[in-house]
């Protein structure tokens, strides 16, 4: 039985599935599984970089000068957090690991503390890019740029997809945290049985090395 | 209709059967590796398929008939792995040798700009003349089309010359050939485009000598038993109209592109002078160098500070959104006009992948 | 070693162990799930085959026949993005490959079976986009997509493209799948020389379905935010590049080819040993060629842009690179007719759609080597004899596999046997047939006949009405098969276990399979095709 009020004591026994000979079987599998699919989102932020990478080529003047609209302060202060969050993150698993729920609950939920910091630090840069008509190139209207660089507009398009559907991947790993949080107090997730948060981590740490590169990249070197 | 009376012209002009007419010297190359091709493959056919029909026939399933119990040949597989391999290299090898032929062109062939749209093709000479849906060239002398989109990609085809290239909007692409069958050769439009796709075709005229020099005079001529509908094809080939080059000049003075460019080898301080620069090797500022030809000048005028040139700063204002694709042509027509130096069409092609970032 | 973990059995196979459409719909059952994709493929196989018929019906005239080019244009749109999306990539893996692959491998399921519901889900949920997007007005840009005309016309893109986008991730899913079940659930004793050549083909089709197929799913994703947020990366007009577009698609959309082709190489390979009692010559030559298909397949995409501008450097390259894909594949047809020697060969119908397959595989195989041909590909690339040629390998080529699989299998998943003269029958209408529709396309094209052209000149007329003619005779075969392989499955008789006498592991339990798929976990001692000379023949 579990005890919804005491998330401490997680005694809810973890059958592995019928077709692993194991918990360890099954454990590592998941783990490949995890592996596997990281490489598939590799892939897809890659060919974002390619086509980024492609345009800079083309017309590094006009990318250089977009890239210093941007605010390499708050996006310097994004990647602390990130770093940061983490390194939370790694502490709540190995809470979890070791059958310390209180302390694994406490760490995946300043972990998403630290998800909305991010988000919203990515609100105040993306209002005020709004706010100044530094859009996608159809509808670019920054006119505070010399007139030689006529493709600045697709380097904020890059901006917005990329650093865009990176925070999309941030919102889905606060709700994968969620519901191991959720899971954790219900007493699913035993030191023999945390192969859900283990995962959980991996993706997390994935979207921060994302960041890791999308920062220096479009902030630091335009 | 039109297609079989070139056909009936033409009737020694087929390699074989299920293949268009050798309008080209390039068609007859083309097709005599066609024709390998076809009769190799029908060979490995033969091999394969025959050979299984066969196998299946004489091993088809007997009563107390023993199979035997054959792993591997190692023999037999590295030679049915080295003998293709090298068979597909020669082939390769033989298309590249009659690729090179079709797509470079020779240095004297003769221009003319191809502008598609949704969906027609414009066919604008040097001297002006300005044809819609039909172009004509004379025989025996090479012809080149640089070509672009105003719009959406579109491919020019024409089977009779088995020459084909995509018409791209924001690049220049090109074809050429010779012809030397005189009549009608088909064009078509062979990369989707939108609803009349299918009927966006065009024809090319092939005249011989004297009925070339009639049609640049201005007269109307018959090719090959139809006669050329004057009105269709609207009266700018029967009267003289401004020359391209006329018309660039006339623009870049109303565009302000005098104000820091000048045409006469005069030098300022703010933007090259053209006189003489077509076709040059021009250093740039980074130290690399590229030949100014038709892509690096449409380049310049859209995105001028793409490649900038050494000794000037980025100061030009891009024209890109400013001038019609009409208007773009006929400025570089001039800017070729005050000096050229193109030392082989290859430089064209390549640097059309300079402009693009390949 | 003895699973410890003994499953309870409730009822006595998959079909009947649990009852009520709930109990399918919320399966994980890999052998149900690969049912519910048999059933929706075919399902737009039918739909995809409709849009066909009325395609060759518009262009049995040279002008207007039935329908104006507008909603022309969307039948070859739709007839595309269906077949290739929704019938040709997930057929094979998706219905055969998760009836098969656990048992193959002595597992009692795939590594993830709820991740394996749940890609069904999203490839149902993708067909519905595309369903929807029909209804909605339909798209008009052909399945390729091609910038501009994708960013600037009118018509429902976003819907049927989103639908692509999220049956992709069907595709990534079971890829990833099969890759882990196959690394992880191989039984005791199941060496990597001993993997059927079936699985050898899923594993290299996988790796590929998981490195591809995200690059898809940016694409699609980047053109939805074309025409939504003007991003300009593909339209001139904003700056960006139109031939962008089609490298980006084609690095998905050549290693997609070979996704649809391997898993039917695979089929065939299992097919050709048992029916021909011998084992499978050059097995280790045909398990590599696999892995070297699938590596070159990520380095040619460029031999689908030959006449867009590209540099004579890119031309070189892609096209020596393309010759070097024939090889291996090669390889493979030459070792499976070898197989068929000193063989003691039975016709019934796996046999025959295999050997429907290499004929016109090797029709299609040959042709595309005139399309890696620089200079031949100039005269023949977006002509008629490219669609002859696409067909060949993927109707002729994977089509015959499904169909030879679903023939092989069928006494497996349903416990009955199908009736071998009406198979005969339909297979005589689908190899007449399919020649018949597309062998004259590659004349057209050769002619000159540019494709997706809703009217034609004249001189094409004849090569047209034999192409339309043929597709009759292609369907009525179709249909057929359809009729007979429904009516048998319900009144068929027993097959027994292992009608074929396969020496496999998916035919050492019995048919249908139980839920568990085994008993007690095999242990595997021999080679999958130890087809000995003495074996004792039943039938």
């Amino acid at each position: 039985m579990s005890h919804p009020m005491n998330p401490e004591v997680g005694n809810h026994v973890h059958h592995h599935a019928h077709h692993f000979s194991s918990a360890e079987h099954e454990f590592e599998t998941a783990k490949e599984g995890m592996w596997v699919f990281m490489v598939t989102e590799v892939l897809m932020v890659g060919a974002l970089f390619v086509g980024y990478v492609i345009f800079r080529a083309l017309y590094p003047e006009a990318f250089h000068e977009a890239h210093k609209l941007l605010n390499v302060k708050l996006g310097a202060l994004n990647t602390v957090v990130l770093i940061v969050s983490s390194m939370t993150m790694v502490l709540g698993v190995g809470a979890a690991q070791r059958g310390n729920n209180k302390k694994a609950l406490t760490m995946l939920g300043i972990t998403i503390g630290l998800g909305f910091c991010f988000l919203i630090v990515k609100y105040f840069e993306y209002s005020h890019k709004f706010h100044e008509g530094m859009l996608t190139a159809g509808f670019f209207t920054f006119d505070g740029l010399s007139a030689s660089t006529s493709h600045v507009p697709l380097f904020f398009s890059f901006y917005f997809m990329m650093t865009g559907i990176h925070a999309f991947h941030v919102i889905v790993g606060m709700c994968l945290i969620t519901w191991m949080i959720i899971r954790i107090r219900r007493g699913e997730i035993t030191p023999a049985f945390y192969t859900p948060v283990e995962l959980v981590g991996f993706y997390w740490h994935f979207v921060d090395i994302v960041w890791i590169y999308l920062f220096p990249l479009l902030y630091l070197l335009g | 209709m039109f297609f079989r009376e070139a056909y009936a012209a033409a009737e020694g002009n087929k390699a074989m059967a299920g293949l268009p007419i050798q309008g080209s010297d390039v068609a007859v190359a083309w097709d005599h590796l066609y024709v390998f091709l076809f009769w190799l493959s029908a060979f490995f056919f033969v091999l394969v398929v025959g050979g299984m029909i066969y196998l299946a026939i004489t091993y088809r399933k007997k009563p107390g008939q023993k199979t035997k119990y054959i792993v591997d040949n190692h023999a037999l597989e590295a030679f049915w792995t080295v003998i293709p391999t090298i068979i597909f290299l020669v082939i390769f090898a033989w298309g590249w040798k009659v690729y090179t032929q079709m797509v470079r062109p020779p240095v004297n062939a003769m221009q003319i700009n191809v502008i598609a749209k949704q969906w027609l093709w414009n066919f604008q000479y040097e001297d002006g003349k300005l044809l819609t849906n039909e172009v004509y060239v004379p025989i025996n002398q090479p012809v080149k089309f640089l070509m672009s989109s105003e719009d959406v990609i579109h491919s020019f085809f024409v089977p009779n010359f088995r020459v084909k290239s995509d018409v791209v909007p924001g690049m220049y692409t090109t074809v050429w050939f010779e012809a030397k069958v005189p009549g009608e050769h088909q064009i078509y439009c062979t990369e989707y485009c939108g609803a009349s796709h299918s009927l966006m075709l065009a024809k090319v005229y092939a005249l011989e000598p004297e009925k070339w020099e009639a049609w640049k005079r201005g007269k109307e001529v018959q090719v090959t038993g139809k006669v050329a509908d004057a009105a269709a094809s609207g009266d700018s080939k029967l009267t003289a109209v401004e020359s391209l080059a006329e018309r660039g000049k006339k623009i870049v003075e109303t565009k302000g592109c005098l104000a820091c460019h000048t045409a006469d080898g005069t030098s300022n301080a703010i933007g090259p002078t053209w006189k003489g620069v077509f076709g040059h090797e021009v250093e740039l500022a980074d130290g690399t160098k590229v030949t100014a030809d038709e892509n690096y000048v449409r380049e310049s005028i859209l995105n001028p500070t793409a490649k900038v040139v050494k000794g000037f700063n980025p100061v030009m204002p891009p024209y890109q959104g400013l001038l019609t694709e009409e208007e773009l042509t006929a400025v570089i027509t001039y800017i070729k006009s005050l000096g050229s130096n193109l030392k082989s069409n290859t430089e064209t092609r390549a640097d059309t992948q300079v402009a693009q970032g390949e | 070693m003895a699973n410890t973990n003994t499953p309870e059995v409730h009822g006595d196979n998959y079909l009947n162990y649990s009852k009520g459409l709930w109990s399918w719909l919320t399966t994980r059952d890999h052998k149900r799930i690969g049912l519910m994709y048999l059933a929706t493929v075919l399902t737009f196989f039918l739909v995809g085959g409709i849009f066909a018929l009325l395609i060759r019906i518009e262009l049995f005239t040279p002008g207007k026949t039935i329908v104006d080019a507008v909603t022309y244009n969307k039948f070859f749109t739709y007839h595309g993005a269906i077949m290739v999306f929704l019938v040709i990539i997930p057929a094979i893996p998706g219905a055969i490959g998760n009836f098969v692959l656990p048992m193959m491998l002595g597992a009692r399921d795939v590594a993830f079976p709820k991740l394996n519901l749940l890609s069904y889900y999203l490839y149902l949920a993708g067909a519905i986009f595309a369903v929807v997007s029909l209804f909605a007005g339909g798209a008009d840009t052909g399945w390729t997509f091609y910038t501009p005309y994708s960013i600037k016309t009118s018509g429902t893109v976003i819907l049927v493209v989103f639908g692509a986008f999220i049956a992709g991730f069907a595709s990534i899913l079971t890829g990833l799948n099969f890759i882990v079940s196959i690394h992880k659930l191989r039984a005791p004793g199941l060496t990597w020389s001993r993997l059927p050549l079936m699985l050898w083909a899923l594993y290299a089709t996988s790796v590929m379905q998981v490195l591809a197929t995200p690059v898809l799913a940016i694409t699609l994703l980047l053109l939805i935010f074309e025409r939504v947020t003007h991003i300009g990366i593909f339209d001139p007009a904003l700056g960006g590049d139109a031939v962008l577009f089609q490298h980006f698609f084609w690095f998905y959309s050549h290693p997609a080819v070979y996704i649809m082709i391997l898993p039917a190489m695979g089929v065939i390979a299992e097919i050709i040993p048992v029916f021909s009692r011998k084992p499978m010559f050059g097995y280790r030559a045909i398990a590599l060629s696999s892995f070297g298909i699938a590596l070159v397949a990520f380095l040619v995409w460029g031999h689908h842009m030959f006449v867009t501008g590209q540099s004579e450097l890119a031309n070189f390259v892609f096209s020596l690179l393309t010759m070097f894909v024939a090889v291996p594949t090669g390889v493979k047809v030459f070792s499976w007719v070898a197989t068929m020697y000193k063989g003691s060969i039975r016709f019934n119908a796996p046999m025959l759609y295999a050997m429907g397959f290499i004929e016109l595989f090797t029709i299609g195989g040959l042709t595309g080597v005139f399309l890696a041909t620089l200079s031949i590909n100039v005269h023949l690339t977006d002509t008629y004899f490219v669609i002859a040629h696409f067909h060949y390998v993927m109707v002729g080529g994977t089509i015959m596999g499904l169909l030879g699989g679903m023939h092989y299998w069928f006494p497996k998943v349903i416990g009955k046997m199908y009736n071998e003269v009406s198979a005969r029958i339909a297979f005589i209408f689908v190899i007449i047939g399919f020649n018949l529709t597309f062998f004259p396309q590659f004349i057209a094209g050769a002619e000159g006949m540019p494709r997706r052209y809703w009217s034609y000149l004249p001189e094409f007329t004849l090569w047209n009405q034999l192409s339309t003619i043929g597709s009759w005779f292609l369907a009525a075969g179709f249909f057929y098969t359809a009729y007979y392989l429904i009516r048998d499955a319900r009144k068929g008789p027993k097959s027994g276990d292992n009608p074929w006498e396969a020496l496999t592991l998916e035919w050492q339990t019995p048919s249908p399979p139980p839920h568990e798929n085994f008993k007690e976990i095999p242990i595997v001692e021999t080679w999958p095709y130890d087809y000995k000379p003495t074996a004792g023949l039943k039938s």
